[in-house]
């Protein structure tokens, strides 16, 4: 009684439904692209291409979906605990810092397979530093996290734009950056990765930390589902009182949580600052910790569903600098409207067309089940 | 025969794999009280939803007073005189009795003449049913008794003829039921037609003329009130012969297992919740707090499990201080041999979306034999699952079934299972049969003797009286937090019901 609509079969909720919302979603994109006066088959044909037809776009696309990843991770750990962490902007921002100590400090001295691993704990621990302090607000004082967070990654912003004009930049530079890290601080590039599949990448930036962001989506699978903290982690997400009863505390799990969340976003500020440009840049983090709540969204706070949602991202990235570059009528605004449309129906609209399609499969359902009883009565005979 | 108020042809619905309701047949007479009773997911209120306008029957007509009509929404309901009672009330907690009568039917978009209206309209069903409410006073200012008056009110101010009430009397005092039992008699007396839903048979004996009995979606039996008797109807409902009373045998209390002192406890607005209250719990007994829902007996248990903290008192938990003001731990209760089976299993007791193995495990899941390091052990988490499944006769036994498609019944059984194969000391159970199908319940009672004849320590809080009576060696009976008399096990009804009212205890002995 509880329950009106038939519960859709895993197949159906997991696949079907996200891909109605994505064709949903690119033909309205479609329209949007036809009020300018361009061809939208001409434009997703550039997109595809440019995001998967060369071994430099595919390149691009990843490394882009590298940074989501992290992110996405970032919201789906706190997404499971029931808090909504909007701070992976500025906890990536700040993570950058961790990275950028090692990278400048080791980068002359030690070989890049030494320097990488205390790179990922500097960017870890400096992104768990920066997710605590709300956590503790949280906590302790019932603070909303997602004020808060909100809060630091202006706070983030401001720091970080006082450490790139002043003491982080070289004596003489004008440019808001660091020095170039030594080589040591420079992640090797994946063109060999992609020479396997017979793709040839010479420019685009991807780099070992794809391959770090997908053992970081098995660890938060294997935390969520598989520890006693990922189960305290989901009792107090889905029933606080639960968790309470269970003799779960509050506080700890809270603090625990967000410091994972903050992690993760951190470590999103080795790709492109170790992986990528080799140094550190103002505003490296270019909205990905934002992006990052679509893709947790789109994914269903799923590991597997978000590294699927961050790749389709980093495709409207590469692809819509593709369209915007051969497009004299698409700037790059329109580029963003066309990732809005996706966020808004991938994401924010994401029921929408759940109770049609529920409605159909309880008929089909019905129809099936009759023609069963009729062949059972017919058999009987 | 008077004339049909209400007609249901061949009404029949589905959602999905259930089917809610088979073809179902029934009449209800004009002028009189016709009772629908059923267990938990027999369908009886799918069926007052498809005749209110919240579900379409799939198949089926429905006759309100001989005619054929479609109701496609509340709204198309309340046009045809059709008025409905929830088991929770729909009352804005904030605004007047006035307010929640009018809301919806303001009449313009400024609301002077719409008050002044509605006002001289509610005195006159006030006197015309006796229906006495204060129409300026604020709802979360009135008891329970008088908010469920209003939603009647509310009914009849749309015009309603025919009144469904779901579930009336689950949030009511005895005296407070037996008085919306006449005022359902006078409006019956009036003519209007009532179909009253419950699972509770002594309200259907001492109320309806008329009794439809449902089970597993469809109408078993229809029989007049005056015809019939509880063990029939009982029979009916179940499909089997059912205890209504359980069996037990003498209690043989041993030492004192957990004992109160002076326990206070405010909730988090600052007002008293249990208000000074004493007692003790021995092994081998089980002590039931009877009382009105509401009246502390949550906060009380609560506080004992470690869930809540208290202002002041102290309890003991074999003869050693638990600490309850400061951060009582309910997992290190745990570890000293408290169960508490918590009376909000929805959010308290389980954890819906949860697996079925994975909330058999809710609270120890510390326990090593669990774990695999940092890691869940979970082939050894659904063996021990599947044991308890097969001990509680949990259904369907499987416990990698999502643990909110469980029936009721089951449910609480998942939770039982938990806490009693844990072997505590002491128990504590919070509503053990809320929602909870016959079957199932006599079940459940037949555990809890068992768990007492173990020389458990039983402490038992239900707003079911019957239930407290018929499980419970001694009988506390609470009234705005206090504990307001102690009776034993044979304590009549009438004279619990007065305390549980907040008559003093020296006034009902009288």
């Amino acid at each position: 009684m509880s329950q009106p609509f038939a519960k859709l079969p895993a197949w159906a909720d997991y696949g079907l439904l996200p891909l109605i919302n994505l064709i949903v979603a690119f033909l309205v994109a479609g329209l949007v692209v036809m009020l300018v006066g361009e061809s939208p088959i001409d434009a997703a044909v550039l997109m595809v291409k440019g995001a998967f037809g060369s071994g430099d776009g595919v390149g691009y696309t990843l490394y882009y979906a590298t940074n989501f990843i992290f992110t996405g991770l970032c919201v789906a750990v706190a997404f499971h605990c029931g808090l909504f962490n909007i701070g992976g902007e500025g906890q990536a921002y700040i993570g950058g810092l961790g990275v950028t100590i090692v990278g400048l400090g080791l980068g002359n001295s030690l070989p890049w397979w030494l320097v990488f691993p205390l790179a990922i704990l500097a960017s870890a621990l400096v992104g768990a530093l920066w997710a605590l302090i709300p956590a503790w607000l949280q906590a302790k004082r019932g603070s909303h996290v997602v004020i808060t967070t909100i809060m630091f990654n202006f706070i983030a912003a401001s720091i970080m734009v006082y450490l790139l004009v002043g003491v982080l930049k070289p004596l003489g530079s004008q440019a808001p950056e660091t020095r170039v890290f030594g080589d040591g601080g420079q992640l090797p590039g994946l063109g060999w990765l992609l020479n396997i599949i017979g793709l040839d990448m010479r420019s685009a930036p991807l780099n070992i930390s794809f391959l770090l962001a997908l053992l970081a989506a098995f660890l938060v699978w294997l935390l969520i589902w598989r520890t006693k903290l990922g189960y305290e982690i989901r009792t107090m997400g889905f029933s606080p009182k639960a968790a309470r009863y269970a003799g779960i505390s509050e506080l700890r799990i809270i603090i625990i949580t967000m410091m994972i969340s903050g992690a993760l976003a951190g470590m999103m500020a080795l790709n492109p600052i170790m992986g990528a440009q080799h140094r550190m840049q103002l505003d490296f983090v270019q909205g990905a910790g934002f992006v990052g709540i679509a893709v947790a969204l789109m994914g269903r706070s799923h590991p597997v569903g978000i590294v699927l949602a961050a790749i389709l991202f980093g495709m409207l990235y590469q692809g819509g600098a593709e369209i915007a570059f051969d497009m004299p009528n698409i700037s790059r605004d329109m580029i963003v409207i066309i990732q809005g449309l996706v966020i808004l129906f991938a994401g924010a609209l994401e029921h929408m067309f759940r109770p049609s399609l529920q409605r159909i499969f309880q008929r089909v359902g019905r129809v099936k089940r009759e023609t069963a009883s009729v062949v059972t009565a017919g058999g009987g005979q | 025969m008077a004339e049909p108020a209400i007609e249901l042809v061949g009404i029949d619905k589905r959602f999905g794999a259930v089917h809610a309701n088979r073809d179902i047949h029934m009449l209800v007479e004009k002028g009189t009280i016709h009772g629908i009773i059923g267990e938990n997911g027999a369908g009886k209120s799918t069926l007052m939803s498809i005749l209110y306008g919240f579900y379409q029957a799939d198949s089926g007509e429905i006759r309100i007073n001989g005619v054929p009509v479609k109701i496609p929404d509340p709204n198309a309901a309340i046009g045809l005189g059709i008025g409905m009672v929830h088991q929770h009330f729909m009352l804005v907690e904030n605004f007047t009795v006035l307010e929640n009568v009018m809301l919806g039917v303001e009449g313009a978009p400024l609301l002077k003449n719409g008050i002044a209206k509605a006002r001289a309209e509610l005195k006159r069903l006030e006197r015309e049913y006796q229906l006495d409410v204060d129409p300026d006073a604020l709802i979360e200012e009135l008891p329970v008794g008088l908010q469920q008056r209003v939603e009647i009110l509310k009914a009849l101010y749309r015009g309603a003829e025919i009144l469904v009430l779901d579930e009336p009397t689950g949030v009511l005092t005895p005296p407070e039921a037996d008085h919306l039992f006449r005022i359902l008699e006078q409006l019956k007396d009036q003519g209007k037609t009532i179909v009253l839903i419950t699972h509770k048979l002594r309200e259907i004996m001492a109320v309806t003329d008329n009794v439809s009995v449902m089970r597993q979606g469809s109408v078993v039996a229809t029989r007049k009130t005056d015809e019939t008797t509880v063990e029939e109807l009982a029979e009916l409902m179940v499909g089997r012969r059912v205890l209504l009373r359980v069996k037990k045998g003498e209690a043989k209390p041993g030492e004192i297992k957990l004992s109160v002192e002076h326990l206070t406890v405010r909730d988090s607005r600052g007002v008293v919740m249990v208000d000074d209250a004493s007692f003790s719990v021995r092994a081998g007994e089980i002590v039931g707090i009877a009382g009105v829902a509401g009246n502390g007996q949550s906060q009380l248990i609560e506080t004992i499990a470690g869930i809540r903290t208290a202002v002041s008192g102290r309890v003991l938990l074999d003869g050693q201080v638990i600490d309850i003001t400061g951060a009582a731990d309910p997992g290190e209760l745990r570890d000293r041999g408290l169960a508490h089976v918590p009376e909000d299993r929805h959010h308290m007791g389980l954890v819906l979306a949860f697996e079925e193995y994975e909330n058999s495990i809710l609270g120890y899941h510390d326990d090593p034999l669990y774990l695999r390091g940092p890691f869940l052990d979970i082939e050894a988490i659904q063996a021990d699952a599947r044991k308890k499944i097969e001990k509680y006769d949990i259904r369907p036994g499987d416990p990698r079934l999502k643990t909110a498609n469980f029936s009721g019944g089951n449910q609480q059984k998942i939770v039982l299972a938990r806490e009693m194969e844990r072997d505590p000391g002491v128990l504590i159970i919070g509503q053990p049969t809320r929602g909870v199908d016959v079957g199932a319940i006599e079940f459940i009672h037949k555990r809890i003797i068992e768990m007492r004849d173990a020389g458990k320590a039983v402490l038992l809080v239900s707003v079911e009286l019957d239930e407290i009576r018929s499980l419970s060696d001694r009988i506390l009976v609470m009234f705005a937090g206090r504990i307001v008399g102690e009776r034993d096990s044979d304590a009549s009804e009438g004279e619990l019901g007065l305390l549980m009212a907040g008559v003093e205890a020296k006034e009902a002995a009288e």
